[in-house]
């Protein structure tokens, strides 16, 4: 293409994304704007095409970008190219929808005309707001009976401060305000900037693991224009690779000559690992590299980390498995091989959130068909010792004797909850429950108030969204952001099963809430752990102290009196039950302990 | 060893709600078909698989035997004499349930050369009786025993239950005091299991059955057993009880992994290494015997591993245990060599003791039987699990 041809292209292109809460119709508008671009015949579209995996349907989120190419006759005469670049709706991928929004010019904003705005959107609206996106309101399902579209344009105003006049009201399912949407993308959204001459200056804002073409990298193009055969360079850690196929989605893959200002497409170039392609980092021509790389780009870490084991300790490579190919496709997540005198051989992982790591969780039992056993979440402690020396401790079980320690931090989250105003009391009891200190309370309008509070951690994964949701009927939102490390009372707990340590039940717990969740968890097992011959007693304890006990009581009877008739067949079926039943069970103790014991105390399903 | 032969009658005239075998409500029943089936299912049985020795136990249970007429019921046990040789000797019990039997019934059974009943008291407390279905009051438990005596039958049974919804122990030693101060040989004694497809599984699934905690029910069960022995009666199984001279051979023989025939609808049977159970739904059963074959739902060969394992886990409920030179002999492996470390295992816990060539329960063994049963599955090639229909 020649110079002035990349210019007139790069004016025709609008690059942006869709920021939705879940449920408010962000697939279904973007399979509106698929329809009316022609990107794909009916018969080839499939319902909500852009959210491709099962889980995503199924839990209403998008865990893998994806980009889309389409073209639109505006009502001018003019061909544009659209690039829709969908965005991961949750905290957990805050950096990766900052990255992909950083690749847009503009955003369709959509709220829900019945709901408002939830604290989630919110959040990536000020994502866009940061990177300086036009932002497009929609306030979508004003055709359902509880649409409230001017009290949520009033909103639009005074919560994000966009002139409320500029919302479109629509409605994505009916497809009304369709084709309102999709010129005001033309009108509104700039074109991108950029010298298709410069350096090459390419931002990843995703890649995958294709097991045939190795790692696909998802870029924008912000300056420079690139062509295939050509050597590029990672500036985040300098390795550099040969351009073996570019291209843009249709949304299937089509090869292309070259990539230019203002493109958002792929990039394969024989890389093994998606190590290789971080978020954000910049791709540059090896032979004529740009001297600064593309702002922003930062390294993500785990803050969130659970044992996973299997529960037949035959799927033990199985799992060592399915890990490593979901690393192939996840920078982010961490694991190592770990060992529990309890639960036997697993892995500890680190996750960038809770629901990283039931996603991550979900897919091994769904696509790997393994069975886990995960140990309660816990987060990164930072703790001094008396002789100085500084730890981290990402597993409670490893925390060092309470005598050596001096002190621990721990990481807290600016959580934001927006409710309305009757829930604020059961929030803000529950915010201080979980050791929250008060920042700030705002009313968003007469009826909903957003409330911030500093909360550590380690209370956000411990039954916080559970207490959350069922304290306010499922109304509240929320969102937090990771702000820092300090100092708390922190004693690590252990659990003992007739004087036997159990290490996989290990917690780290604030000195104040150590008896309350010691005696919750030995009442727990008390009622889990079938009776053994002799009594066995729980307790849960601090160092030497113990702070809570319950006691099993010994079993004095397990007998079957009949025969049956001669029917030996159906005594030995019971025997053999009862046999199988212990076979799942593992001996701390000597207790024969069920895995379900396990489970429920570590799972946070049903803490209380 | 194949010296004892079970009879199945299938009919009742009301349905206790903790029973869950093979029984259909009397009224509008094809008994007089049933009956000349079990006669045709005991030839064909005879002449299938003839009898090695002569016939030293029978046991004719239910349903309820007396519920039919004693005409129909002495048409079966005569059929046993004809197609089965039958021992001078032999121990021939039928179920009797209290007030079921009358005269002419206790008459005819005698005249048969039954020689024992085995009297389904249950509890002697006129509440838990009702509680529990039965259509007997308590009182008519001592009339049919002295029926049963006027017409020369003196070596009874009673069968007792524990762990009954709400019962108190108190309730359970006056129903024990009771039994033993009846003129009788042997004491039968099972705690409630609630099973699948009785009105008491409805119950407790809907939250209305209050029983016993096990603590209670344990306490009665020692409370049992020292009952028993106060009253001069040896607890020669788990279960049962027995003034000297009197235990149960047709019960022991079931212990003592002995083989034995089973006739009627869903009756279970021992014979040349093979468990079989008849159809139970008197369609079936009734069309299978008619139309020729035998009646047989299920066969399954028992291989020696399972034999080993069921010589351990039926012999162990034995006051006199298993004896190990009785199991080299059948079997030509020492317990030991099967078993590995169990015995051993089990005698450290508390469980297991030996007085040299017989293993048998501690008295915690008793209470805990399960737990050591268990011990003795071997756990490569398990039974394939049956569907029950």
């Amino acid at each position: 293409m020649k110079p002035e041809d990349r210019i007139k292209r790069r004016d025709r292109i609008r690059n942006f994304s869709i920021i939705a809460h879940i449920d408010h119709g962000k697939s279904t508008l973007a399979d509106r704007i698929l329809e009316k671009t022609s990107a794909l015949t009916q018969r080839e579209m499939q319902d909500q095409m852009l959210d491709a995996m099962d889980l995503e349907r199924e839990r209403g989120i998008t865990i893998k970008l994806n980009a889309v190419q389409l073209t639109y006759t505006a009502k001018d005469g003019e061909e544009y190219i659209f690039h829709l670049i969908d965005t991961p709706g949750h905290v957990d991928f805050a950096y990766e929808v900052s990255r992909s929004l950083a690749a847009c010019e503009g955003a369709l904003l959509i709220v829900d005309a019945a709901q408002g705005i939830e604290a989630q959107t919110l959040a990536n609206v000020y994502l866009a707001l940061d990177n300086d996106l036009e932002i497009i309101p929609i306030i979508n399902k004003i055709d359902l009976p509880g649409a409230e579209p001017d009290r949520v344009r009033q909103e639009v105003e005074d919560v994000i401060g966009l002139p409320g006049e500029d919302c479109i009201p629509a409605s994505a399912k009916d497809g009304v305000g369709i084709d309102e949407i999709i010129e005001s993308i033309v009108e509104k959204i700039p074109a991108p900037q950029g010298d298709p001459e410069a350096p090459l200056k390419a931002m990843i804002f995703d890649s995958l693991y294709d097991p045939y073409r190795g790692v696909i990298v998802y870029v924008r193009i912000m300056e420079g224009t690139v062509k295939p055969k050509q050597k590029i360079r990672m500036m985040a850690n300098g390795k550099e690779f040969e351009v073996a196929e570019l291209g843009v989605f249709t949304p299937k893959p089509t090869p292309k000559d070259e990539l230019t200002v203002g493109d958002v497409g792929f990039m394969i170039a024989n890389i093994k690992q998606v190590g290789d392609s971080q978020v954000g980092d910049t791709i540059t021509h090896a032979a004529k590299p740009t001297p600064e790389p593309l702002p922003g780009y930062r390294k993500l870490n785990p803050m969130v980390f659970c044992g996973l084991y299997p529960v037949d300790t035959n799927d033990y490579n199985g799992l060592r498995e399915a890990l490593e190919k979901l690393e192939l496709n996840d920078s982010s997540l961490q694991f190592e091989a770990e060992t529990s005198q309890a639960l036997g051989f697993g892995f500890r992982c680190g996750f960038l959130g809770l629901l990283h790591m039931e996603i991550i969780q979900e897919r091994i039992e769904r696509e790997f068909n393994i069975d886990l056993i995960t140990t309660a979440p816990s987060v990164i402690y930072g703790v001094t010792l008396t002789d100085g020396t500084e730890l981290e401790i990402d597993n409670p079980s490893e925390m060092p004797d309470a005598q050596t320690v001096d002190h621990i931090r721990e990481p807290y989250v600016k959580a934001e909850v927006m409710v309305p105003n009757e829930y604020v009391g059961p929030v803000m009891e529950l915010c201080q429950k979980k050791r929250g200190d008060y920042v700030d309370m705002k009313y968003l309008d007469e009826n909903r108030v957003n409330i911030v509070y500093n909360i550590p951690l380690s209370e956000i994964v411990y039954d916080f969204f559970d207490t959350l949701k069922s304290s306010t009927k499922g109304y509240a939102s929320f969102d937090y952001e990771l702000i820092g490390y300090k100092e708390s009372n922190l004693v690590k707990m252990d659990i003992l099963l007739n004087g036997e340590k159990i290490d996989a039940l290990s917690i780290i717990v604030h000195r104040d809430s150590a008896y309350d969740r010691g005696k919750h968890i030995a009442e727990k097992l008390k009622n889990l752990i079938p009776r053994q011959q002799f009594e066995v007693p729980v307790q849960a304890s601090i160092g030497q102290k113990v702070v809570a006990r319950s006691t099993i009581k010994a079993m004095r009877k397990n007998v079957l009196a009949k025969c049956y008739g001669g029917d030996v067949s159906r005594k030995r079926k019971l025997l053999e039950k009862q046999k199988e039943g212990k076979k799942r069970m593992k001996s701390v103790g000597n207790v024969e302990v069920p895995q379900e014991a396990f489970m429920s105390v570590l799972s946070m399903d049903d803490n209380k | 060893m194949r010296r004892s032969l079970y009879l199945h009658v299938p009919f009742c005239g009301q349905i206790c709600h903790y029973c869950d075998f093979n029984k259909f409500f009397l009224h509008n029943q094809p008994v007089d078909r049933y009956v000349q089936a079990v006669e045709k299912e005991l030839k064909e049985t005879a002449e299938a698989l003839p009898p090695p020795d002569p016939i030293e136990t029978i046991y004719v249970g239910g349903g309820t035997p007396t519920a039919v007429t004693p005409e129909q019921l002495r048409k079966m046990l005569r059929a046993v004499r004809t197609y089965f040789p039958v021992s001078n000797e032999v121990e021939f019990t039928v179920e009797v349930n209290p007030g079921s039997a009358d005269a002419s019934m206790m008459r005819m059974l005698k005249e048969e050369g039954v020689n024992r009943l085995s009297i389904g008291a249950q509890t002697f407390d006129e509440g838990l009786l009702r509680a529990i279905n039965r259509d007997h009051k308590a009182g008519q438990v001592e009339e049919t025993i002295h029926l049963a005596r006027e017409h020369g039958l003196t070596n009874l049974s009673i069968d007792l239950m524990f762990g009954l919804p709400t019962q108190t122990m108190g309730q359970w030693k006056d129903t024990l005091k009771r039994a033993v101060s009846l003129p009788i040989t042997h004491i039968s004694a099972y705690a409630l299991k609630v099973e699948p497809k009785t009105v008491f599984y409805q119950m407790e699934k809907r939250g209305q059955l209050v029983l016993p905690t096990v603590e209670l029910e344990a306490d009665m069960y020692e409370e049992l057993k020292q009952a028993a022995a106060d009253a001069g009666m040896t607890q020669y199984e788990i279960s049962n009880f027995a003034a000297e001279g009197f235990e149960s051979m047709h019960n022991l023989a079931y212990w003592n992994n002995d083989e034995y025939y089973g006739i009627g609808a869903g009756a279970h049977s021992y014979t040349d290494s093979i468990r079989r159970r008849n159809f139970g739904p008197l369609p079936q059963y009734l069309k299978a015997v008619e139309t020729g074959s035998l009646p047989y739902l299920e066969q399954h060969t028992v291989p020696v591993q399972e034999k080993m394992e069921e010589e351990m886990f039926m012999g162990l409920r034995k006051r006199l245990g298993v004896s190990r030179k009785q199991f080299q002999h059948r079997y030509n492996r020492s317990i030991g060599e099967v078993f590995p470390g169990v015995v051993e295992a089990l005698t450290s816990r508390g469980l297991l003791a030996s007085n040299g060539d017989r293993l048998f329960l501690t008295e915690e063994g008793k209470l805990l039987g399960n737990d050591v049963f268990e011990q003795f599955l071997l756990a490569a090639d398990p039974v394939p699990a049956e569907e029950e229909n």
